[in-house]
């Protein structure tokens, strides 16, 4: 399993350039022509990056999202999180690095096949970092009003909170 | 409503570091996270060059057509009135491979795609639009069909078996899914009836 996925993406990419020149298709003129609309796009996102990453580290350096984890522990008692995945959950919707560090502290304070072990791992293979999507897709093309985005995405998040605490037990 | 949540991620960060006695560090953050974010810009900009220039060849040689062609049942129930024929629904279905494989950096710049095009059918452009929406939340809640960085890192510190969280993880962005898509369509339905009343 472990090296069947290696292959996923040389052979995507393989595939991408071979049935293009298959279909007698300039490859490399039209990969630069698809990477310079890259470019452009790249180079937009950079004001809504500075917003995003400025919020989220001082989120995590001052202390915020401890004082946050601290609250919702009654939450997390009621279901069924363990206290010890808390501050993975807190973290994850918000800072995908600080999502992957924290998830790695968790595999190693209490080993993967633990049950706190488990739930993390569910919890990073079902969830992506909501703000980041929000902040990112929308500042790219320019949405300022995002209706209700954020209630939603963040609501599928608890879903897969309180899921993955679920599954992990009885699975 | 990000304009909120903004406002008060900074400013509970400072109140807590008041408390907390942290304002060094956190003077130090606020400084260091621009170039953090000028960093991030420029990594993400490298594997959007890369899956803009590769999308560029499927796209002529028409691999994307096959891969929509496939995709377009399960398309079809989130974004009914989407002509999945049209440009839009490919890079959706673009994207949704990718987080399906567990290519998390693939599917960034491939939803970047698919937004250009969804903003080029909205009406109004400061406003997301219904599709909009369900997209980023069906980004939001990501279903991985395989795990691959989760896997990894179970592996690394040990796991017996690193794979075998997948099942779990399945029900549980599918539950994700369900949900956060269905609180996006009722929350459209109820706004758009506000906005006829006025």
């Amino acid at each position: 399993m472990q090296k069947i996925t290696a292959f996923i993406l040389p052979i995507i990419t393989a595939v991408i350039i071979i049935f293009g020149l298959f279909k007698r298709i300039k490859v490399f003129d039209c990969f630069l022509c698809g990477a310079k609309k890259g470019f452009h796009s790249a180079v937009g996102l950079l004001p809504a990056l500075v917003g995003l990453v400025l919020g989220v580290t001082m989120l995590r350096e001052s202390g915020a999202l401890s004082v946050i984890t601290k609250m919702l522990e009654p939450l997390a008692e009621i279901s069924g999180i363990p206290v010890d995945v808390l501050p993975l959950a807190v973290i994850s919707p918000v800072s995908g690095s600080g999502s992957l560090t924290m998830f790695e502290q968790i595999l190693r304070d209490f080993g993967p096949d633990s049950i706190q072990g488990r739930v993390a791992s569910i919890i990073m293979g079902s969830t992506e970092t909501t703000f980041f999507a929000v902040t990112v897709y929308y500042g790219s093309v320019g949405i300022r009003k995002s209706g209700c985005t954020v209630p939603a995405a963040l609501l599928a998040d608890m879903t897969s909170f309180v899921m993955s605490a679920f599954c992990a037990r009885f699975l | 409503m990000i304009n909120y949540i903004w406002s008060f991620m900074v400013v509970f960060s400072v109140i807590s570091a008041i408390f907390g006695g942290n304002m060094q560090v956190l003077s130090n953050a606020i400084i260091s996270s621009a170039s953090d974010a000028v960093n991030l810009c420029i990594r993400l900009g490298g594997t959007i060059c890369l899956w803009g220039g590769l999308m560029e060849i499927a796209e002529e040689s028409g691999l994307t057509d096959a891969v929509c062609r496939i995709l377009s049942p399960l398309l079809k129930i989130v974004f009914p009135k989407m002509d999945m024929k049209g440009k839009t629904a490919k890079a959706i279905s673009m994207n949704v491979t990718a987080n399906m494989l567990g290519l998390g950096n693939a599917a960034t710049p491939l939803g970047l795609e698919a937004m250009r095009r969804l903003q080029g059918e909205n009406g109004k452009k400061e406003k997301a639009s219904a599709d909009m929406i369900k997209f980023v939340v069906m980004n939001s809640a990501a279903f991985h069909l395989i795990p691959t960085t989760v896997a990894a890192l179970r592996r690394d510190y040990g796991s017996e078996n690193p794979f075998d969280i997948m099942p779990a993880s399945w029900i549980s962005s599918a539950a994700a899914l369900t949900v956060g898509l269905t609180a996006a369509i009722i929350m459209i339905k109820i706004s758009e009836g506000i906005s006829c009343r006025k």
